[in-house]
């Protein structure tokens, strides 16, 4: 049960945001305009890759399956592919210059001081230009604080990891900004 | 040396809000509600809960900045320097203890936060929707921090700069100024004359 009294049985951070619609306006366009945007040279999956890591290692379960089931989505891959970027993306076939910008997302995760100028400079050796990394830098920080609000408030998540991979494609048609909240 | 080209004139978060204004519109405008909109919680209050949660994630130039702006609303400077040091000895309301802890345990992480520590909140009176600010603006400046320094922006060391950017914080809230920043390029650095 939810640590406060939402008044809906909404799952996760659609809970919050169905109780307090004015803060969820701009949560959601900040989400539209990191992840779904195309005005941006990152694709829309690995964007939800970096969302998916920040999450899994923020433990946020929602979160976690959510954009993992919307970066499956985008990048046509499978369930255990994803779950192999999370535990370990230099193990997988994702491309060099991803895997350095999930180090850079690691770090932020731990905390803004722990991003290193190495690991900058190794992502500008694999073509990161400073949007990019200024992209993976945001969208890590604001997966600290949408993790924590869904979690921060102990909100529910179904447990079936199916239900997210199933409605990822809606998702992805629909976009985050002003979509039906009760949907 | 910020990681990514931004304007000289423009330390820490100002100069990121600016390098992409359309990411910065969403994040200027939740943090207008939260931090200044309607609300039974005091701006000033608001400010510490800022302040405590920058100040625990070691980010100097958010503590420093919303340091300033609370000593301007609550016009005394002990209480933001005794919230840093120790919650439960501040000269704060014990509901707005409760709402700090609450907050200091989501700067640890969300699932950081216990039953106890809401319980304890409802008890000194706070609404759900205090609660709810409380954690939604802790989480908000988990982001902040992480932004400003995750990319390695500059702080300034003069005091001066944050007494104007707290002024600056409490005349025109967390909106972008209508005239943008060009005008600070001639400034020096300091924001005073806003």
């Amino acid at each position: 049960m939810a640590h406060i009294d939402l008044g809906n049985d909404l799952p996760g951070i659609r809970g919050p945001m169905a109780y307090r619609p004015e803060t969820a306006r701009p949560l959601n366009a900040l989400a539209e305009i990191l992840l779904r945007d195309d005005n941006n040279t990152l694709s829309r999956g690995e964007r939800e890759l970096i969302g998916t890591y920040v999450s899994s290692l923020n433990d946020c379960f929602f979160c976690q399956n959510v954009h993992g089931g919307l970066a499956q989505h985008y990048l046509g891959c499978d369930m255990p592919f994803i779950d192999a970027v999370k535990r370990d993306p230099v193990s997988t076939p994702i491309s060099d210059k991803l895997k350095t910008l999930l180090s850079i997302a690691a770090s932020v995760q731990k905390g803004g001081k722990n991003v290193r100028p190495e690991q900058i400079e190794a992502a500008r050796q694999q073509g990161a230009t400073d949007r990019e990394i200024h992209d993976t830098v945001l969208i890590a920080a604001a997966f600290c604080m949408y993790n924590r609000y869904v979690d921060g408030l102990a909100t529910w998540a179904p447990q079936d990891r199916q239900f997210y991979v199933d409605r990822a494609p809606i998702r992805a048609a629909e976009g985050y900004a002003d979509f039906d909240l009760y949907k | 040396m910020s990681y990514i080209p931004l304007e000289q004139h423009l330390p820490g978060i100002t100069g990121l809000l600016e390098y992409r204004k359309d990411s910065g519109a969403p994040i200027r405008e939740l943090t207008q509600i939260l931090l200044r909109g309607e609300s039974t919680l005091t701006a000033g209050e608001r400010e510490l809960i800022a302040t405590v949660v920058s100040s625990r994630n070691e980010c100097r130039f958010c503590t420093a900045a919303h340091t300033a702006a609370a000593n301007i609303l609550l016009e005394n400077t002990d209480t933001v320097e005794a919230v840093k040091q120790d919650i439960d000895t501040a000269p704060v309301s014990d509901k707005l203890k409760t709402l700090l802890h609450i907050a200091a345990l989501v700067q640890i992480s969300g699932k950081a936060v216990t039953a106890e520590a809401i319980t304890a909140a409802k008890q000194a009176g706070a609404t759900d929707r205090e609660i709810h600010d409380t954690v939604l603006i802790a989480a908000l400046f988990c982001l902040y921090n992480r932004y400003v320094d995750g990319l390695a922006t500059m702080t300034p060391t003069d005091p001066a700069f944050y007494e104007g950017l707290g002024q600056r914080l409490k005349q025109h809230g967390y909106n972008r100024l209508p005239q943008g920043y060009d005008h600070l390029k001639t400034k020096d650095n300091t924001l005073k004359s806003i």
